[in-house]
C-alpha cells in the first residue's frame, strides 16, 4: 500500500556549501589509480586474470587516497580534488596520451592535468601497450566491421574504451546483510566446490576473488573511519566534532555488516555506488529504486525518533551532491555523444512494488525534494508512472520539471512492465524493474544488460543504397544494385533493408568483440559478488554469471528514416515529381546549399586523409577537384535552382510528429527494420539482443558525419534524437507530437525509446499548468509511449528562438489567455514573453 | 438543417490543439470565421470578417479562412480525446470570431462532439437571436460569455453594437445552459474603472447560477495582425494593465460573492 507525508523541507546552508565547493574549480584528472593498478598487475604476471583484477582492486583499496571534504556527512571519494577522475588504462590509453596537449582545452568535457600527471601516466602507460579491452577487442572484429567503424556507420566507443558499468546491483541485500554476509555466501558456495569438479579451477578461483574484492572494499571503509578519527581529533568546532565521529562510527559498522539506521544506510549506499566505479570506469552505475530500498531504514528511524525528516533529507541531499563528485573522463568523440561531464546514475522513484501495488512513499517524494534542493545534472533522476500513480507525485515531480533542469525523466509503467516480461522475466521481476543510464530499463541485481552496446545511426544504410554500398571510394555496406535501377519502391525498400541487415551483423560482430574482450581480460569480482547468480554459477557477469543477460545497441534518425522514405515513395514513386537520381544528386550536391570556404577546406582534407588511409595515393589535382565539388562551385545557377526546387518539395511532404496515422504507421514500420533484426541476434553470455531508441547526445556529432537525406536535412546538421519528430517538423502541438512517437512500437524497443520534448515555463504556470502538463503525460502514456523528458526553457533561448525560429518550431509558451507555439507568436508578443520571464526572476 | 450532421460545412480559421486557457482541462478550440462586433482590442482581427481574406504571415501573402465539415473537425478532435478524458473536463471549444453567426455549424459541431462523449465550450458574445442559442444549450458544457461593458452607449462606441441584446440572453442563457461563465476583457479606457467592474458584477451575480467571473486583462498582441490585414490598429497607445490594477479589480468582484480569476 502507498502511504506517504508529504513535507517540503528547506534546503540547508550545509548542500548550498558542499555544491559551492565542487564547482569551484576545472575537474582534474588524477593518476593514483592508473599507478597503483600497474604497480598490482605487474606483480601478478601469468596469474588467472580474476585473480590479477581481485589483487589490483584490493591494492587500491588499501593505497588510493582518502579525503573527507569539509561539511560532508557522506564521506568517500574517489578523488582528492572535488569531481576529479581517475584513470583506467586496463581498458584504454592512447586515446588520452594523445590528448594530454588538448583534454584541458576541448569543447565537450574538459578536464585540467597537470605536468606531474602526465609523466606518471606516461609511465604507467608504458606497461599497458597490447593489454587493454579495447586492443583484443580489435582482433576479435571482422575486416568488414572495423571498416564499418571507420566509416561512422555505428560508434561502439562506449565499451570499446571503458568499462561497461550500466548495471543496478542488490542495493537492499547489502543494506540488509552487508559485505560480510555476501563473504559468506561466498565462503559457502566455496565450501562446496570439489577439488574433482569441472568448473573447480574457474569458480573457486573466482569466490576467492570475490571475498578478497570484498573484504578490500572493508578495509576501504575502515581507512575513513581512520580518517575521520583523526579529523575529530582536531576538529574545534564541537558540533563538527560529533559529526566526524558519528561518521567513523558509520565506516566501521558499513558496508562491513548490515545497516542499522538510515544514515549507516546512507553511507554503506555510497560506498558501494563508488567503489564500483573504482573498480571499473563503466558508467550509468545506476542506484535505481532507492526509494524502496531505502525505506525500511527510515521508517524505523523514524517510528523509534532517532532521525527528524530534516535530517534525513540532508542526509539524502548530501548523497545527490556526492553523485556529482564522481566525475569520468571519456575521449573526445566520445566526450561530445555523452556531453555534460554525465555518469548516467540513473534513480528512479514512484512505481509499483513486486506485487503490483503503488510505491510511492516519503522517500519518493524526498527524492524529488532533494533534486530541487541540488539543482545538478546528478542523479539522472526518473519518476515511474503508472495507472495507480498518486497525482500528487506527479505534480511534485512536474514542479521539479518546471524548475528547468530537465528532470525528472518520466517512464510508464503500463509499457516497461510487458516489455521486459516479454525479454523473460518473471511478473513480479519485470514490476521491480529500474532504468539504467538514460532510458533503459532492467531488474536491479540480476541483470547484465550491456545497455549502451553502440550508436547505430539509422541514416547511414540510407546513403549506402544511394552509392550502391559504397562510401568514399570504399566497399562499406553490401551491393544493392544501382539506385538508378529501382523502378519501385518496394525495391528501394528491401535495398535500404538489405543494407540495415547487413550493417547490423556487423555491429552484432563488434559488440561481441568487445563484450569477448571485457570477459577475458576485464572480469569484475566485486560487481559480480552483488549480482545474482554469479557467486552460485562461479561466474563473473562478463562471464554470463547475470540471470539476465542482454545487449542493447541504440539507434537513432528514426524521424529521418521514416519522413525520408516516405517523401521518396510519395514523390518519386507515386507522384513521379522527380526521379531517383534526379533525388541522388540533388543529395550529393547538399541541394545547392552554399558551403563557406573554411568548411570546404576542412572536407576536403577530411576526404583526401580517408582515401590516404585507405592507402590510395591522392594528387593534387584530385584534391583540387574535390575541393570544386565540396565547394559546390561545380553547380550550374540552374542546377542549383533545380536542386533548392527538389528540396522544397521534400520539405513540403508531411512529416512525422504531426499525428498524420499514415505517416506515423510508415514510421513504425521503419522502426522495425532496426528492432527486429535486432531481437534475432545472440551475445557471447548467452542472452539476446534488444534495440534501443535513443541518441545521448550523438546525433549532433554523428549527424555532422552523414550527408543531406532525403527529408530535406542538409548534410552535416543534427540527425533527429531518441524517437523525437525532426527537429522543426512536428509543427502541430505536443498532442499531435505525443500522438504521433505513440504510434511507435515502443515495447519492442525494450532497451527503452527517448522522446524529447520543449516546453517554457510559462506553459508550466500555477497549479493549473502544471495539471495540463501532467495530464498531457498521462495522455500520451495512456497511448502507450514508454518514456518522455522535457526542456523546459530558459530566456536566452527563447532569444536564439528568436533568431534561428526554424529551430524551435514547437517551443510551447504559456500567452495570456492561452498557450501556443512561441515562434508562430507575433515579434511584438515575443518580446513581451522574454520581458515577462525575465520579470519572474527566471 | 441538414440530416445528417457531418456534413455540414463551415468556416474557421484555425484548429489549436492542446489549449488550456479556454474553458477546462485540455481543449482543442476551433476559431470560427465571421462576427457581429468589431471590438477595438480585438487579438483576432483576421476573424472578424466572414469573406476569406489576405493576411501577410512571413512575407507571403495567405489566405485566411478555409471550408470544411463537421466531420473533418470531429475526426481530427477526436484524436487528442485521450487527453480530454485525462484531464477531466477537455474537449472542445468554440472560439472565433463568433461562432454564433455560423448557428447551424456550430449545432452540428457541439452535437456530434457531444454524440462522440467530449466535453463542448463556446466562447462567445452571445450577440446573436436567443432562439439560435437555444437550439444549441443541449449540447453544450461551458457557455464561456463576455460581458464588455454595462452602459449601452459606450458599448456601441467600443464595439459598434450597443448591449442590451446581450445582456437580455445572458439572463436567459444563465436560466438555461448547464454552465455560464463571464469573462470581462478589461480594456484600459473602456471599462477599467472599480465602478465599471463592480457594476459588471454585480450584473453577473443577479444571474441565476452564475457563480464564475473571469478577468481578462488587455494586451495588444493582435497589433502586428492588423498591419498585416493591411488595418490601422486603433488602441496603439493603451497599455497593459498593470498586476496591481488587476488584483484589486479581482478584489471588487469577489465582494459580489463571485469566483474570480485573472486569464482563462
Amino acid at each position: 500500500m502507498s502511504e506517504y507525508v508529504i513535507r517540503d523541507i528547506e534546503k540547508t546552508e550545509r548542500i548550498t556549501k558542499l555544491i559551492d565547493d565542487l564547482y569551484r574549480e576545472m575537474p582534474e584528472i588524477e593518476p593514483d589509480r592508473a599507478v597503483i593498478i600497474t604497480e598490482a598487475y605487474k606483480e601478478t604476471e601469468n596469474e588467472p586474470v580474476i585473480k590479477r583484477r581481485a589483487h589490483a582492486f584490493k591494492k587500491i583499496c588499501e593505497n588510493i587516497p582518502v579525503t573527507i571534504r569539509p561539511m560532508e556527512l557522506i564521506v568517500g571519494s574517489a578523488t582528492k580534488k572535488p569531481r576529479g577522475c581517475q584513470v583506467f588504462p586496463e581498458f584504454s590509453f592512447e586515446w588520452l596520451e594523445a590528448e594530454f596537449e588538448t583534454v584541458a582545452t576541448r569543447k565537450a568535457d574538459p578536464f585540467y592535468i597537470s605536468d606531474e600527471t602526465k609523466a606518471k601516466l606516461s609511465e604507467a602507460y608504458k606497461y599497458w601497450k597490447g593489454k587493454t579491452t579495447s586492443e583484443l577487442a580489435t582482433a576479435y572484429m571482422s575486416p568488414e566491421t572495423l571498416t564499418a567503424i571507420e566509416h561512422n556507420i555505428f560508434t561502439p566507443g562506449n565499451y570499446f574504451y571503458n568499462g561497461v558499468g550500466h548495471v543496478t546491483v542488490n542495493y537492499g541485500k547489502i543494506l540488509e546483510i552487508g559485505f560480510d554476509g555476501l563473504i559468506k555466501e561466498a565462503e559457502d558456495e566455496l565450501k562446496k566446490c570439489k577439488p574433482g569438479d569441472g568448473d573447480f579451477a574457474k569458480k573457486s578461483t573466482f569466490l576467492k576473488a570475490v571475498i578478497e574484492s570484498l573484504k578490500a572494499a572493508i578495509t576501504y571503509a575502515t581507512r575513513y573511519a581512520e580518517l575521520a578519527l583523526n579529523l575529530a581529533k582536531n576538529e574545534t568546532d564541537s558540533n563538527r566534532k560529533t559529526e566526524l565521529l558519528m561518521i567513523a562510527n558509520n565506516c566501521v559498522n558499513v558496508p562491513k555488516k548490515g545497516a542499522s539506521n538510515f544514515w549507516e544506510a546512507c553511507q554503506s549506499f555510497w560506498f558501494v555506488q563508488m567503489l564500483l566505479q573504482t573498480e571499473s570506469s563503466g558508467h550509468s552505475i545506476s542506484p535505481g529504486r532507492f526509494d524502496q530500498y531505502m525505506y525500511p531504514y527510515y521508517k524505523k528511524d523514524i517510528d523509534n525518533n532517532v532521525i527528524t525528516p530534516e535530517f534525513a533529507q540532508e542526509l539524502m541531499d548530501c548523497i545527490w551532491v556526492k553523485l556529482n563528485d564522481l566525475n569520468k573522463c571519456r575521449d573526445e568523440a566520445s566526450a561530445e555523444g555523452f556531453a555534460g561531464y554525465s555518469l548516467f546514475q540513473n534513480l528512479i522513484a514512484g512505481g509499483q512494488t513486486p506485487e503490483g501495488e503503488d510505491a510511492t512513499n516519503d522517500l519518493s517524494f524526498m527524492s524529488i525534494q532533494a533534486t530541487m534542493h541540488v539543482l545538478l545534472p546528478q542523479p539522472s533522476f526518473s519518476v515511474r508512472v503508472w495507472n495507480k500513480t498518486p497525482h500528487e507525485f506527479l505534480m511534485k515531480a512536474a514542479e521539479l520539471t518546471r524548475t528547468g533542469v530537465g528532470l525528472p525523466a518520466y517512464y510508464n509503467d503500463e509499457v516497461i512492465i510487458p516489455s521486459l516480461v516479454n525479454r523473460g522475466l518473471t511478473l513480479e521481476e519485470a514490476r521491480d524493474y529500474n532504468i539504467i543510464g538514460c532510458v533503459e530499463p532492467q531488474k536491479s541485481g540480476k541483470t547484465e544488460g550491456w545497455h549502451d552496446a553502440a550508436f547505430f545511426n539509422m541514416v547511414r544504410p540510407l546513403e549506402l543504397v544511394f552509392s550502391n554500398g559504397m562510401d568514399n571510394g570504399v566497399l562499406v555496406g553490401v551491393k544493392t544494385g544501382e539506385v538508378e535501377e529501382f523502378d519501385t519502391f518496394d525495391k528501394f525498400y528491401d535495398a535500404y533493408k538489405a543494407q540495415m541487415n547487413y550493417c547490423l551483423e556487423l555491429l552484432v560482430n563488434a559488440d561481441n568483440a568487445i563484450d569477448v574482450a571485457h570477459a577475458e581480460r576485464c572480469p569484475l569480482p566485486f560487481l559480480s559478488s552483488m549480482i545474482e547468480d554469479c557467486i552460485k554459477r562461479g561466474k563473473t557477469v562478463q562471464e554470463g554469471g547475470a540471470v539476465y543477460n542482454f545487449t542493447g545497441p541504440q539507434g537513432f534518425g528514426i524521424a529521418n528514416m521514416a519522413d525520408s522514405l516516405y517523401a521518396i515513395k510519395t514523390l518519386v514513386y507515386e507522384q513521379k515529381k522527380f526521379t531517383i537520381s534526379e533525388l541522388k544528386e540533388a543529395l550529393s550536391n547538399n541541394f545547392g546549399k552554399e558551403v563557406s570556404d573554411d568548411e570546404a577546406v576542412e572536407i576536403t582534407k577530411e576526404i583526401a586523409k580517408q582515401i590516404k588511409d585507405n592507402n590510395i595515393e591522392v594528387t593534387e589535382q584530385q584534391i583540387a577537384e574535390i575541393f570544386k565539388s565540396v565547394k559546390n562551385s561545380g553547380a550550374t545557377a540552374e542546377n542549383k535552382a533545380k536542386y533548392e526546387k527538389i528540396h522544397q518539395m521534400l520539405k513540403e511532404v508531411p512529416k512525422f510528429g504531426n499525428d498524420i496515422p499514415e505517416v506515423d504507421s510508415f514510421a513504425r514500420d521503419v522502426a522495425y527494420t532496426y528492432t527486429r533484426p535486432l531481437e534475432k541476434f545472440k551475445n557471447p553470455r548467452g542472452g539476446q539482443y534488444q534495440a534501443g531508441l535513443y541518441p545521448v547526445s550523438a546525433n549532433v556529432p554523428l549527424g555532422a558525419q552523414t550527408g543531406a537525406t532525403p527529408d530535406g536535412r542538409y548534410a552535416k546538421t543534427p540527425v533527429a534524437d531518441g524517437v523525437s519528430p525532426s527537429a522543426g517538423c512536428d509543427t502541430n502541438g505536443p498532442t499531435a507530437a505525443c500522438n504521433s512517437v505513440s504510434r511507435l512500437d515502443h515495447f519492442i524497443a525494450s532497451n527503452g525509446t527517448l522522446f524529447n520534448m520543449k516546453f517554457h515555463p510559462s506553459a508550466l504556470k500555477g497549479r493549473s499548468g502544471l495539471e495540463s502538463f501532467v495530464n498531457l503525460i498521462r495522455g500520451y502514456f495512456d497511448q502507450k509511449g514508454s518514456h518522455v523528458q522535457f526542456n523546459v526553457v530558459s530566456r536566452e533561448t527563447l532569444r536564439d528562438a528568436q533568431k534561428h525560429p526554424e529551430n524551435y518550431k514547437t517551443l510551447v509558451v504559456r500567452v495570456a489567455g492561452y498557450s501556443a507555439l512561441f515562434t508562430t507568436l507575433s515579434k511584438s508578443l515575443q518580446e513581451d514573453i522574454i520581458n515577462r520571464t525575465e520579470q519572474g526572476g527566471f | 438543417m441538414t440530416d445528417n450532421i457531418y456534413n455540414v460545412k463551415g468556416r474557421i480559421f484555425n484548429i489549436q490543439k492542446f489549449s488550456v486557457h479556454d474553458g477546462p482541462g485540455i481543449r482543442t478550440t476551433v476559431f470560427l470565421k465571421g462576427c457581429v462586433l468589431r471590438c477595438r482590442w480585438c487579438c483576432n482581427p483576421e476573424s472578424q470578417n466572414y469573406k476569406k481574406e489576405i493576411m501577410i504571415t512571413d512575407g507571403k501573402e495567405t489566405e485566411v479562412g478555409y471550408d470544411v465539415t463537421v466531420e473533418e473537425i470531429i475526426s481530427d478532435v477526436l484524436r487528442d480525446r485521450v487527453y480530454y478524458r485525462r484531464s477531466g473536463t477537455g474537449g472542445i471549444t468554440l472560439s472565433g470570431g463568433e461562432c454564433l453567426c455560423q448557428p447551424e455549424f456550430t449545432y452540428a459541431l457541439l452535437r456530434a462532439a457531444k454524440e462522440n462523449g467530449i466535453s463542448t465550450a463556446i466562447e462567445s458574445t452571445a450577440c446573436a437571436n436567443y432562439e439560435v442559442i437555444k437550439t444549441i444549450l443541449p449540447y453544450l458544457d461551458y457557455f464561456l460569455m463576455d460581458i464588455k461593458h454595462t452602459d449601452g452607449a459606450k458599448h456601441k462606441e467600443f464595439t459598434g453594437k450597443s448591449n442590451e441584446l446581450m445582456l437580455e440572453n445572458a439572463k436567459k442563457i444563465a436560466k438555461e445552459a448547464k454552465e455560464l461563465i463571464i469573462r470581462v476583457p478589461v480594456i484600459p479606457t473602456f471599462n477599467d474603472t472599480e465602478e465599471e467592474i463592480a457594476k459588471i458584477a454585480e450584473f453577473t451575480s443577479s444571474l441565476e447560477g452564475v457563480k464564475e467571473l473571469h478577468l481578462l486583462p488587455y494586451h495588444r498582441f493582435g497589433q502586428d495582425k492588423y498591419e498585416r490585414l493591411g488595418r490601422e490598429y486603433l488602441m496603439k497607445h493603451i497599455e497593459t494593465p498593470s498586476d496591481e490594477k488587476m488584483q484589486s479589480l479581482l478584489k471588487t468582484v469577489e465582494k459580489y460573492g463571485l469566483k474570480s480569476q485573472i486569464g482563462g
